[in-house]
This record gives C-alpha cells, sequence and structure tokens, in this order.
C-alpha cells in the first residue's frame, strides 16, 4: 500500500492528550534521502509528529509508516530512526567515545567492540571531532556537545534523522557554520533528515521540502521556493518571510482587485477567488519606490532601516496604512535614499502580489 | 550577641567534648581528669557483652539499611510513573514518615507486631506438620523491619530528588538508541543515581546504629549497642562507656559526612 520510495509515511495520523488535540489528520510523505522541514509556531504539532516517528508518542488514530513498515505499536528502541535532542541529551556518566559507541552496542547481533570503536571514531571524524573520544562531556562547548549528539545518531545509520531544533542552543553565527555542515553531511551520508524547527530561515536554507504546519495540521508542502512564491494562504504568506497585508475587493466579474482605498488592480491569472472580501499581500522586496509617475500608490516614508547590503522602509501609505518595503542597494544611489517624511510613490508587479479569500 | 551564641555552642558541645575527653581518662572517677589513657577502650573491646550488642547493632544496621536502599530506591522510581496528584499523595506520606516521633513509631510498631504475632502464631502451628510450630515474636527481625521501614522512607526522599534532576531526554535518547527499558536503567539510570542510593544507604545505616528509641520498644529480649549503654548507665557513668560513646559518635560521623559528600557531587555533577 505505502509506496516505496517514501521513507516516512503518515495516514491520517491525530494525536489527542485528554481533549486536547495536538495533531489532527495528518497525511504526508517523506521521499527517501529527503532533507524535509517541519516549520511551525509552538504548538503547532510539528514536535509532537516527530516523537510519533522516534516511538516516544504513539498516535491517537491513523497509522505511521517508516520505510513501507507500519510502526504503532513499536517502541522506540525497535524504530529504524535515530534522534537528535534539543537539548542533546548526553550521557553525563559517559565519555564522549561512549556516547557515540551507544547505539551500536545495543544492536543485535552484536557487533565486534573493535568494529564498533571504529565506527564510533570514524563518526566523530565526520563531525570534526576526531580525537576527542576520552573526553567528558561536560568538558565540551556547546557546539561540540552539539556534534556529539549527531555522531551518536548517525553512526548507527538510521533509515532517517530525527532533528528536534538542533540548532536553537547555539549563538547565530555557530548557528549558521551547523547549517551548512548539516546539509553538506546529509548529502554525503544519503539518510532522510526530518528536522522540526519554529525559525522559517533555518527552515527555508536547509531543507529541500518544507512542511508548514499550524494548529495541528498541515498547512502547505512543498519546495522552499515555492513555500515562499507561492504560499498556499494567508498564514503561510505570514509566517514564511514578510508580508504586507491589505483589505481588498474581487470585483464580481472582473479581472480586477479593489484596495481598500479605492485603488484598483488587475487581477494576477494563477490567482482563483470568487467576488467578494479578500486579502492581498506583497511581499516588501516585490516592492519598488519611485519618484515617477509609474507609481500605484502613493505614501509618505516614516522609518528607514539601514540594513548593510539592503535598506528597510516603513511606508505610511494613503488609506492603506504602513508598509514594509525592501531595496536592493544595489539598485539605489547612496543619495538615491528616500527620506523620512519623503512623499513616495510605491510601484510593484501585479503578479507578484498573492490574493486569498478574507 | 557573640556571647550568647558562643555560649549555646558550649551547651550543645561541651558534654559531647567532655565525654570524649574522659573516655582517655586515665582513673576510674569520672568527673576528675588524672591522665590520659586508653585502658578503657581496651576493657570496652574485652567487655563480650559489649562486642555482642555492637555486633547486633551492626548486624541490624547493616540489614535494616540494605532493605531500605533496594525498597526505597524501587519506591522512588515507582514515584516517577505516578499522577502530578497520587505523587503528592505518596510525597506528603514519606515526608510524614520522617517527622513522626520516634516514640510514636516504637509504640505503633510494637502494638502492630503484636496484634499480628498473635493472629499468625495460633494460625501457624495449626497448619504447622511437626510437633514443634515455628514462633514468631519480637528480636532482630523485629527491629530490622522497623528500622527498615523507617528509613525506606529517608532513601525514598533521597533518591527521588536525584531522579527528579537527571531529566526525562537522556531516558528517551537511550530508547532511541536502541537500549531496552532494563538495558536503560542498568546503563543509563542507575549509575545515575547510585552515589545517592548509597548516600541513603549510609544515613540508613546511621540512624539504626544510633537508634535507642524504636529498638527498645521492638527489641524483645534482644540488645543493641544503645540499648546495652542505657542498661548500663543506671549502674553508674564509667570511663568505660565515654570510650563506646566516643566510638559511635566517631563512626557516626564519618558515614554521615560520606552520606554529604556523595549528595553534594550528585548535586554538582546535575547542576551543569
Amino acid at each position: 500500500m505505502t509506496s516505496d520510495s517514501n521513507d516516512i509515511e503518515f495516514r491520517s495520523v491525530a494525536k489527542r492528550y485528554g481533549s486536547v488535540t495536538a495533531v489532527s489528520d495528518i497525511s504526508l510523505g517523506v521521499p527517501k534521502g529527503a532533507f524535509v522541514a517541519l516549520l511551525g509556531p509552538s504548538g503547532c504539532g510539528k514536535t509532537t509528529c516527530l516523537r510519533m516517528i522516534g516511538g516516544f508518542e504513539q498516535p491517537s488514530a491513523g497509522m505511521v509508516y517508516i520505510g513501507g513498515q507500519p510502526m504503532n505499536g513499536v517502541p522506540a528502541y525497535r524504530r529504524p530512526v535515530n534522534m537528535v535532542f534539543q537539548q542533546y541529551a548526553l550521557f553525563p556518566h559517559l565519555d564522549v567515545e561512549q556516547n557515540v559507541a551507544y547505539g551500536l552496542k545495543q544492536m543485535r547481533p552484536r557487533i565486534a567492540a573493535a568494529e564498533i570503536s571504529r565506527r564510533a571514531r570514524e563518526a566523530l571524524e565526520m563531525v570534526r571531532l576526531a580525537g576527542f573520544g576520552k573526553r567528558r562531556i561536560h568538558e565540551m562547548s556547546g557546539g561540540q556537545q552539539q556534534r556529539v549528539a549527531l555522531a551518536r545518531a548517525i553512526v548507527n545509520k538510521p533509515k532517517v534523522l530525527l532533528l528536534d531544533e538542533p540548532l536553537a542552543a547555539l549563538d547565530k553565527k555557530l548557528r549558521t557554520a551547523m547549517q551548512i555542515e548539516l546539509q553538506s553531511l546529509q548529502r554525503e551520508l544519503g539518510i532522510t533528515f526530518m528536522l522540526v524547527t519554529h525559525d522559517q530561515e533555518e527552515a527555508l536554507s536547509m531543507s529541500d521540502l518544507v512542511c508548514v504546519m499550524n494548529a495541528g495540521r498541515v498547512v502547505q508542502i512543498g519546495p522552499p521556493q515555492e513555500i515562499y512564491d507561492r504560499p498556499a494562504n494567508l498564514f503561510v504568506a505570514d509566517f514564511v518571510g514578510k508580508t504586507n497585508r491589505i483589505a481588498a475587493t474581487i470585483e464580481p466579474g472582473a479581472n480586477a482587485v479593489r484596495l481598500a482605498n479605492g485603488v484598483g488592480l488587475a487581477k494576477p491569472a494563477r490567482a482563483n477567488g470568487t467576488a467578494g472580501a479578500a486579502m492581498v499581500a506583497f511581499r516588501p522586496e516585490s516592492i519598488s519606490l519611485v519618484r515617477d509617475d509609474t507609481a500605484t500608490l502613493h505614501g509618505t516614508v516614516t522609518h528607514r532601516i539601514f540594513l548593510g547590503s539592503s535598506v528597510e522602509y516603513s511606508v505610511e501609505v494613503d488609506g492603506l496604512g504602513d508598509f514594509l518595503v525592501t531595496a536592493d542597494r544595489r539598485s539605489l544611489d547612496e543619495s538615491d535614499l528616500a527620506e523620512p517624511g519623503e512623499r513616495i510613490g510605491l510601484r510593484f508587479d501585479p503578479n507578484a502580489m498573492h490574493v486569498f479569500p478574507a | 550577641m557573640r556571647a550568647l551564641v558562643s555560649s549555646v555552642y558550649l551547651f550543645l558541645y561541651a558534654p559531647i567534648a567532655l565525654v570524649v575527653l574522659f573516655s582517655f581518662n586515665a582513673g576510674r572517677n569520672a568527673s576528675e581528669f588524672t591522665g590520659f589513657s586508653a585502658a578503657w577502650y581496651g576493657k570496652a573491646l574485652s567487655n563480650t557483652f559489649l562486642v555482642s550488642a555492637l555486633q547486633n547493632s551492626l548486624m541490624i544496621a547493616f540489614t535494616s539499611a540494605t532493605l531500605a536502599a533496594v525498597f526505597g530506591t524501587m519506591a522512588a522510581l515507582g514515584m516517577e510513573r505516578l499522577g502530578p496528584r497520587m505523587r503528592a499523595f505518596f510525597d506528603a506520606l514519606f515526608a510524614a514518615a520522617i517527622v513522626v516521633p520516634g516514640v510514636v513509631i516504637g509504640i505503633a510498631t510494637l502494638v502492630a507486631l503484636v496484634a499480628v504475632f498473635s493472629f499468625v502464631n495460633p494460625a501457624l502451628a495449626m497448619i504447622w506438620p511437626g510437633d514443634h510450630p515455628p514462633q514468631l515474636g519480637l528480636g532482630y527481625g523485629s527491629i530490622i523491619a522497623a528500622h527498615g521501614l523507617f528509613s525506606m522512607a529517608l532513601v525514598a526522599m533521597i533518591v527521588k530528588a536525584r531522579i527528579a534532576s537527571l531529566g526525562r531526554d537522556i531516558v528517551e535518547a537511550s530508547s532511541d538508541l536502541y537500549a531496552t527499558p532494563l538495558t536503560t536503567f542498568r546503563l543509563i539510570v542507575l549509575p545515575q543515581i547510585l552515589p545517592s542510593i548509597l548516600a541513603g544507604f549510609l544515613l540508613a545505616f546511621t540512624f539504626s546504629f544510633d537508634d535507642f528509641i524504636i529498638a527498645f520498644f521492638v527489641a524483645g529480649s534482644k540488645t543493641t549497642l544503645p540499648i546495652y549503654v542505657f542498661a548500663s548507665i543506671r549502674r553508674g557513668v564509667t570511663p568505660e562507656i565515654n570510650a563506646i560513646a566516643t566510638l559511635v559518635l566517631v563512626a557516626s560521623l564519618l558515614l554521615i559526612l560520606t552520606a554529604r559528600v556523595l549528595m553534594r557531587e550528585t548535586k554538582s555533577k546535575s547542576g551543569e
């Protein structure tokens, strides 16, 4: 029944705690070798999903498959998956190599001791911790502990590697370095990675499949670009990246959208939506500031935030309120920066506009 | 203020210091120091009544502390699986067991044991095939039972504090790495709670070794070291008693210090 090319499959999975529903009716398939991110705000059920794959929770309804095998009722210690825990969960009374070798030692049939220590050292090398095997856990920095946790999981060559907010405890620089490292590690190993995160940047930059969740449901699943460029609804548009949202009306019969301030725009071809109240969304970088008569909207610059490679403007648009506009620096002369208080025109491609039902 | 504090400490520790001092008294009089000598220690250790009381005490302390360590640890582990309400209930029960006065525990245990014996002994006599059915009575067993029961609460409280600081996630991590629940207990949980179990054992041992009140009620015809000391005091305080008291004091202090070190080690390890 399950597709062989899927390493993880959820079929109508639900999880309830008493009267609280953490996950409701999720169906999803993760292809072999994919790097998938479960993205959503805290409490959206993403961690519960991960824990149901790991075997720490059992679904209240539906089926979970790993590598085509049904996993309902199978305890964590009999599942071909390994997890990198948020707080690493390393064993403090064992040294680094003993931590890494722990899973191999539990495998039946038994693996020879020499083989175990060879593979443990190999895994430590892979996470660039060669020579740290005899260290105690508390002698390692946070970033190093993170690598030990990673080595401890990948050494077992699991079908799926589960990562529960693995970078949350690291500082920004280390986090960026680990993102790249995780990505190359995944390509090298060819193991399916499943990452849980509330950080949209992390999800977009690392994974090749993003699964956006909200209130216990999957809202949208697709490649990062698709999630960003074609959000399925207002929630995704808001949660992934920054968005300007405007109340609007879709004109009956006509291919036009009328904004709340009366300005009419051509409805983009791919936007379907029935006549009536709607919400229109623009990415800040799809808007440009102009001083000529090509502008669709007009407003007053209220704030300017210089970000180095780009400049972020806050513009009070007539009749619509605050807009966020990101201008690429290369397109601006230094002298061309708009000043706070200046009247300015806003121009945008109607095709970059997203139309959602209100 | 300083004088007050000094006098409080003086009042507390001067008598103990005197006991230690007079245990080395060369003379026989307990109120007049006539010179240093270890003679009373030799005398105490060649007193067969005293040595047998000491042996009884050591055997009872070791057995009851072992029982307390095993069952107290089991209780602490079991309480982990209870819901918050039941856990609070058992928490309160254990705490209560520790604050109930020794006299009350002594009387209660005595009454309970006598009631059980008067019910069980006739029943045993009825079903026993031979001519001489065994008779349950007060003795070593009843002291071990009373001490073990009390100490079990002590051990459970100490081990429970350690388990609480362990965190759920290393148990889950072990399970994630293919270890069965039993293996997880053996390789992950036990090594980390062992110092606290040992600390509990030592405190239980000290408690049992020093206890007079509970033992006095349930000992029957048996003699433990504190009971022997109490009995011989009636014949007058001799330097021999002082020597025994000093030995007990040193042994207890060593045990309690070891327990504290073990507990502190536990704390600093989990504090990371």
